[in-house]
Order: structure tokens, then C-alpha cells, then sequence
């Protein structure tokens, strides 16, 4: 129904523009209209176009080689194999390449990659598995990945330990610890640069229900896999930015790298099922940055390193660079509809990190 | 005759080789392999209407330089591109935003390009451009006709007085005259550097305007003197007029565009400016007229020469006219007032000798005719 009123607008607005303009224009995106019309719930009174706040046009993912809305939920499971000592070994192999993409409709960012995509793959596994990442550089510069985790100083990926030159390769070994909702970057110099480019991804390491006797069902909660996490509908959602023109300040802002994406193209929720989103800030030049739910609260856990909340019932959450946790809550006694979620940056939300749920 | 067509071919057929070399070996890719396309935009006018800001960007570069997303005040808006793609070289695109915009307060542009440069336009006070009805052109035609054809009329009414005046005397309005037009001259240049300075790089504004400055001054000699004497009396006043004219052309087009882009107090001191300033022109076209017998219709068609352009100007400065365009004005209106410069020394010079340059009454005279000027520029 509403999606009916919002088709209508776009073609009659579609067509007055198409008389007023006679050679090529650039279509709105139907999901903008649709998105637009829908949460302003200003439908067309008059036959103006009154414009809204989103980027015109439509990124062509296939061709970037990553899309957002699959980066929601695509969780990097590695090969799992056992050793001799009975101990599972999860294993990667993780390759940093030159990549241009398309970070927003019609403009082109040379990025740096972890496996050609941004935010990389996302690594998960359980804590106590031993960890082998295989890196190999692809890139025409040496990259590293840093991981936040505990680790040998040797495995840190830093200048003088598992940073690999062009052409390189390093294997990254370490037990999966703590539990929580980290990430990796390569930690090359100069830093800013590395970062902003695009190498970073998360890191998600699930509780172990049982090392946690105290908390089982709480832990299995967050065991991917396991019957107790099948409810949940998890999201990962990696706050990033890009500077495409090189002033040291973001042209662009989004969760997982596509502005606007979540906002003309609604992410859509089971409201009879809890959500659980794993947030992480890696946002380049801006000190913070942050998470606000419309019409909502939810309960916080810091870094995901705890099983009980760090913050209960706030709606609002901001984050520094490389700071992380786990967000969740539950539609359940919410009508249906968009519900907005955003960076309580105005900048930021107007410069592409706005987002929609739509509760269904 | 073929020897002389061999030596005239043959320089453009090496020239055409070594272009074609150029452009299929391509030595240079090497160094600029890595490099990103050039690219050049300029928002050459901007035009706010109901709810929607339009640009007109010129563009140049390696490449088409594509609009891919407009910010307004720090957001993304929706917008349409016209043409999607202007040509790489010397394109031309409108930029249509529907945007509702603030009249009195400033709104920050950035248009980001396919390759991600950001082209950054500031609109300092937004208001409405006028649209051309009937109501508004009376209007503004009143406001041309209040900056150039008043003032100059009222400026020749001085008519009568100077025709009893000595030689002296008339030196020194002569030299007043050339005072005045030295003055504008300046203004003229500055006003027309500053606009050429906004245009594209390829274009060259600063060296057009030149150019243009020089070749209005020949041209104009050369039309001034195509009987072979010098204009003198009712031609000479004529060329001044003319000169004059262009300059207030210039003039109207500044009124205008205040009136178009910034607030209306500002235009309004303008025009009592301009105003006051100009009735030292209508002097300086009655001088040469000082021991003539004009007719009544030539007092008529000299104001009008004079002040017209004015009323023109205004009604074009309103509309979002490109800085080259105003630049290209500002250097026919310089051009125009140098060869009056020229012809009024030349007058003095075969009146009262050339050792007369330099004598009280023509000193004084140059002097108050500049003092006027910049006094009454304090207005504007
Ligand atoms: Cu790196």
C-alpha cells in the first residue's frame, strides 16, 4: 500500500520532470522516493519536487564485488579442521588488494582491500579455537593486519612484525580471545591512509557456552550455529567513512561503506524475532561517531567482551575509532513500519549514514 | 607561386605529423599513467527560484567531468544534471536542485565529480532572481534609467555654462574629462580582471580581456579617424559617449547582479552611487561641445548613447550571466574609454600645444576630475 503512493509520486513527479527537462536526467532512485515519501509521510501534495536528502542514483555492486546488504549477515566461517591435540584450528586466508570501487553512485575511490571488498571479510569463530590467518599481499604496498584480540607481540601486525611487502606473505596464528565483537585493520604507516583506504573488517569472536557455566544460555545466545542464536537476526554493521578528494575529511559516510544504502533499500526485520546487531566504529579524520535508533531502546554490551549488558536501555550509543560492541533488542511490541537508525551526527546522517529498518 | 605554396604546405604538414605522433605514440602516458583525469569545474552562475537552485557549471578536462552527487549544506540532495555528461573540453552542464532554500542566508554547494574532486560554491545571500514579467522589467528599466540616463543628462544641462569659457577654462574641463575617464578606466579594468580571474583556466580570461581591451581601442581609432582626421567636437563627444556607455553597461551589469544575488539595501546605495557618480560623465561628454552648436536631438541621442546601456546592463546582471561574459563587457567598455583618453589628449594637444599638458589649468583639471570621481565612488 504504501509502496503503491510512493510509485505513484515517483512517476508523476518522473514525468513533469521528464517534460520540464528534455535531454538526459539523472532517475531518482525508486528507493529514495519510496524511503522518502514513506518516513515523511508528506505524500505528494503538490506537484513540486520538493527533493530529498539522499545521493541520486544506483551503485552497481556486481561490479564493485560486494554488496552492503549481504555484508549484513555474511559471516567468514574459515576451514575448520582439529589437531592433533583435539583443538579445533579455524583457518583463512585473507589477500589485500588495489581495488577501485564505487563508493557512491557514480563516484570512483581507489580503495585498498582486504579481499576485494570493504568493510573485509568478516572473521567469526569461538573463543578457545586456535586462529590461522594467512595473509597474503596483493597490494602494490606493504599491509598488515592488526587484530584486536590477545596475541603474541609477534603476531601483532605491526612494522617489524607480520607486515608484508608486495608480493609477501604472513601467517597470523593465535587463540580465539577474548569473546566479543572486535575487528582488524592493517596497521601499516602511515596509518590514516591504510585505514581510510580500506583496511579494516571485523573480528567476532562467540562465547563458548561452555566455559561459561554461570551464563550457558546467555552465551549460547551469541554461539552462531547453535539452537539457542537461531531466533536472533544478527547484523554486522562497520561505521566507516571515505575522502575521496583528500582533505584529510570524509566525503562520504555510511555502515558498510555504501551511503544511504540501508535508507533507499530498508533492512528488513522479523518482528517476532530479537535482533542483534555487532557495531564497530573504524571511522577515519572524525573523533567519534555513533548509533541512534528511532522509536526505541536497546541494551549495550561494550567491546561484546561481557555477557551482561554494559548499558541498558539507552538509544543512543558513540563510539572512537576501533571501538566496538554488541547491540540488542526486540520489535516485537512495535507496529510494523520504517523505523530510522542513524548517526546522531547530523553531518554524518546527511552525508550518507542514514538507515531504515522496516518491521515487519 | 608553386615554390611559395611548397614553403607554405610544407610547415603544415610537418606540424600535422608531429600531432598525429603525439597522439598515437602518446610518450607522456608513462608520467601520467598513475595520475587521475584533470579535472576543472567552475559554477559560473547560480539562479534561485521557488524550492530550486540552479548552476550552470563550466567544466574542462582530460576527461567529461560528471557531476555524480550534489551536496547542499553539508547533505545529499537529489538533483538532475544537464547535459549527464558535458563535453571534456570547455562542457557545459545545469545542475537543477530542488532545495528549499533560505532567503537573506547563505547555502554552501559541493558537487562531487566522478573521480571524487569536490567543486565547493558558496551562494553568500540567497534570493530569489527575478523573473522577467512586465512589473519587474519597468522596474528595472526605471533603476537603468535613474544610474545612466539621468545623471548624464543632468550632467550636460552644464552645457550652457561652458560656452563662455575661456581657453583655460576649457583646458581645464578637458583635462577634468580625461580625468574622470581615467578613473573608470581603472575601475573598468579591475572589475573586468576580477570577473576574468572566475573564469575556467582554459579560457584565459586575464590575457581576453587584454586582448579585447586592445583591439576595442584600435578599433575605435581606427573608425574615429577614418577620414583621416581626428574626431573633434560633436564626433569626439560622440566617442565619449560611446565609451562612456560600454563603461555603464558594466555598471548596470554589477546593479543587476546586486540586485540578483545580494540584499536590496546594497543595490539601492548602488544606484544613489552610480547615480551622483555619473553626472560628472554627462560634463565630461558636454566638453568637447563647449564651442559648438549642437542641436537639442544631439544633447538627446548622446544621453541616451551614454546612458542606455545602462538600463540594458541591469535588466542582463540580474539573470545569472557568466563571468566571461561580464568580463568580456567590462574589456570593450575599457577599450572604448582609452581611445577617448587618446582623442581628448590628442584634442588639447593640437589646441594648445603639447608643452599646454602640463600646465596649471590641465593639471588641476585632471586632478579634480579623479578627486570627483573617487569622492563620489565613496557613494557606491
Ligand atoms: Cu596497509
Amino acid at each position: 500500500m504504501v509502496d503503491g503512493e510512493a510509485c505513484g509520486e515517483f512517476s508523476r513527479r518522473g514525468f513533469l520532470r521528464s517534460v520540464a527537462v528534455a535531454s538526459a536526467t539523472v532517475p531518482l532512485a525508486t528507493g529514495a522516493v519510496l524511503a522518502q515519501s514513506a518516513a515523511d509521510g508528506h505524500s505528494a501534495h503538490s506537484g513540486r519536487d520538493e527533493g530529498s536528502n539522499t545521493v541520486v542514483g544506483e551503485v552497481d555492486y556486481a561490479k564493485n564485488g560486494f554488496d552492503p546488504h549481504a555484508i549484513l549477515t555474511d559471516w567468514d566461517k574459515g576451514a575448520v579442521s582439529t589437531n592433533a591435540d583435539g583443538r579445533i584450528v579455524r583457518e583463512w586466508t585473507i589477500t589485500a588488494v588495489d581495488h577501485e570501487f564505487e563508493v557512491a553512485p557514480g563516484v570512483k575511490f581507489a580503495g585498498w582491500t582486504y579481499n576485494g571488498r570493504v568493510p573485509g571479510p568478516t572473521l567469526r569463530c569461538t573463543e578457545g579455537e586456535w586462529l590461522r590467518i594467512k595473509f597474503q599481499n596483493g597490494s602494490t604496498h606493504p599491509h598488515s593486519m592488526h587484530f584486536h584480540g590477545i596475541h603474541a607481540a609477534r603476531m601483532d601486525g605491526v612494522p617489524g612484525a607480520g607486515l608484508v611487502d608486495p608480493g609477501g606473505e604472513f601467517t597470523y596464528e593465535f587463540e580465539a580471545k577474548p569473546f566479543g565483537c572486535h575487528l582488524y585493520h592493517c596497521h601499516a604507516v602511515p596509518l590514516k591512509r591504510h585505514i581510510h583506504k580500506g583496511l579494516y573488517g571485523a573480528f567476532i569472536v562467540d562465547p563458548d557456552p561452555l566455559r561459561h557455566p554461570e551464563a550457558r544460555d546467555k552465551a549460547a545466545a551469541r554461539l552462531l550455529g547453535s539452537p539457542e542464536n537461531a531466533r536472533w537476526q544478527e547484523l554486522l554493521m562497520v561505521m566507516n567513512g571515505f575522502d575521496t578528494n583528500f582533505d584529510d575529511e570524509n566525503e562520504f559516510y555510511a555502515v558498510n561503506s555504501i551511503p544511504f544504502a540501508y535508507f533507499n533499500k530498508p533492512i528488513r526485520i522479523d518482528k517476532t524475532r530479537p535482533v542483534r546487531i555487532y557495531l564497530i566504529n573504524i571511522t577515519e579524520f572524525d573523533p567519534i561517531n555513533s548509533l541512534h535508533l528511532h522509536a526505541h531502546f536497546y541494551d549495550f554490551y561494550d567491546h561484546g567482551t561481557t555477557l551482561d549488558p554494559t548499558n541498558r536501555m539507552i538509544d543512543t550509543i558513540m563510539m572512537c575509532q576501533a571501538q566496538r560492541g554488541i547491540l540488542e533488542f526486540s520489535f516485537e511490541n512495535h507496529e510494523p513500519g520504517l523505523y530510522m537508525f542513524h548517526a546522531h551526527q547530523s553531518e554524518f546522517a546527511e552525508l550518507g549514514w542514514m538507515s531504515h529498518f522496516e518491521v515487519v | 607561386m608553386t615554390a611559395t605554396r611548397f614553403w607554405l604546405a610544407l610547415p603544415l604538414v610537418i606540424l600535422t605529423l608531429v600531432v598525429a605522433l603525439l597522439l598515437s605514440w602518446r610518450p607522456l602516458d608513462r608520467f601520467t599513467s598513475s595520475a587521475p583525469p584533470v579535472e576543472n569545474a567552475n559554477v559560473e552562475s547560480v539562479r534561485l527560484t521557488g524550492g530550486l537552485i540552479s548552476l550552470t557549471l563550466r567544466t574542462d578536462g582530460s576527461e567529461p567531468v560528471i557531476v555524480a552527487q550534489v551536496q547542499v549544506d553539508g547533505a545529499y540532495r537529489t538533483f538532475t544534471a544537464t547535459p549527464q555528461t558535458p563535453s571534456a573540453w570547455l562542457g557545459r552542464t545545469r545542475i537543477d536542485i530542488p532545495y528549499p532554500w533560505i532567503s537573506g542566508e547563505a547555502h554552501h554547494i559541493a558537487l562531487v565529480t566522478g573521480t571524487g574532486v569536490v567543486v565547493n560554491h558558496t551562494i553568500e545571500v540567497a534570493q530569489e532572481t527575478p523573473a522577467l514579467d512586465g512589473t519587474s522589467l519597468a522596474l528595472l528599466a526605471a533603476v537603468g534609467t535613474l544610474l545612466g540616463l539621468v545623471p548624464v543628462a543632468i550632467g550636460l544641462l552644464a552645457w550652457p555654462a561652458m560656452r563662455s569659457i575661456s581657453q583655460g577654462g576649457l583646458n581645464f574641463l578637458l583635462a577634468l574629462t580625461i580625468g574622470l575617464l581615467v578613473f573608470l578606466l581603472i575601475d573598468t579594468i579591475g572589475e573586468g580582471l576580477e570577473e576574468a580571474a572566475e573564469t575556467i583556466g582554459r579560457l584565459r580570461g586575464p590575457v581576453l580581456f587584454w586582448a579585447i581591451l586592445a583591439l576595442t581601442t584600435l578599433i575605435l581609432l581606427a573608425l574615429g579617424r577614418r577620414q583621416g582626421r581626428a574626431p573633434e567636437g560633436l564626433a569626439l563627444a560622440g566617442f565619449i559617449a560611446l565609451g562612456i556607455g560600454l563603461h555603464n553597461l558594466g555598471e548596470g551589469l554589477a546593479v543587476g547582479a546586486a540586485l540578483a544575488t545580494g540584499s536590496a539595501a546594497l543595490a539601492t546605495y548602488l544606484v544613489i552611487g552610480f547615480t551622483i557618480h555619473n553626472v560628472t560623465e554627462g560634463i565630461g561628454i558636454a566638453a568637447p561641445l563647449a564651442r559648438e552648436r549642437p542641436r537639442l536631438v544631439d544633447f538627446i541621442w548622446l544621453a541616451a548613447l551614454a546612458g542606455l546601456p545602462a538600463i540594458i546592463g541591469t535588466i542582463i546582471g540580474t539573470q545569472a550571466v557568466s563571468p566571461l561574459w561580464i568580463a568580456v563587457c567590462f574589456a570593450i567598455g575599457a577599450g572604448a574609454i582609452v581611445q577617448v583618453i587618446i582623442e581628448v589628449g590628442a584634442l588639447m594637444t593640437r589646441r594648445a600645444g603639447i608643452g599646454q599638458l602640463l600646465s596649471l589649468p590641465v593639471v588641476a583639471g585632471v586632478t579634480v576630475g579623479l578627486a570627483v570621481m573617487y569622492a563620489t565612488a565613496l557613494l557606491v
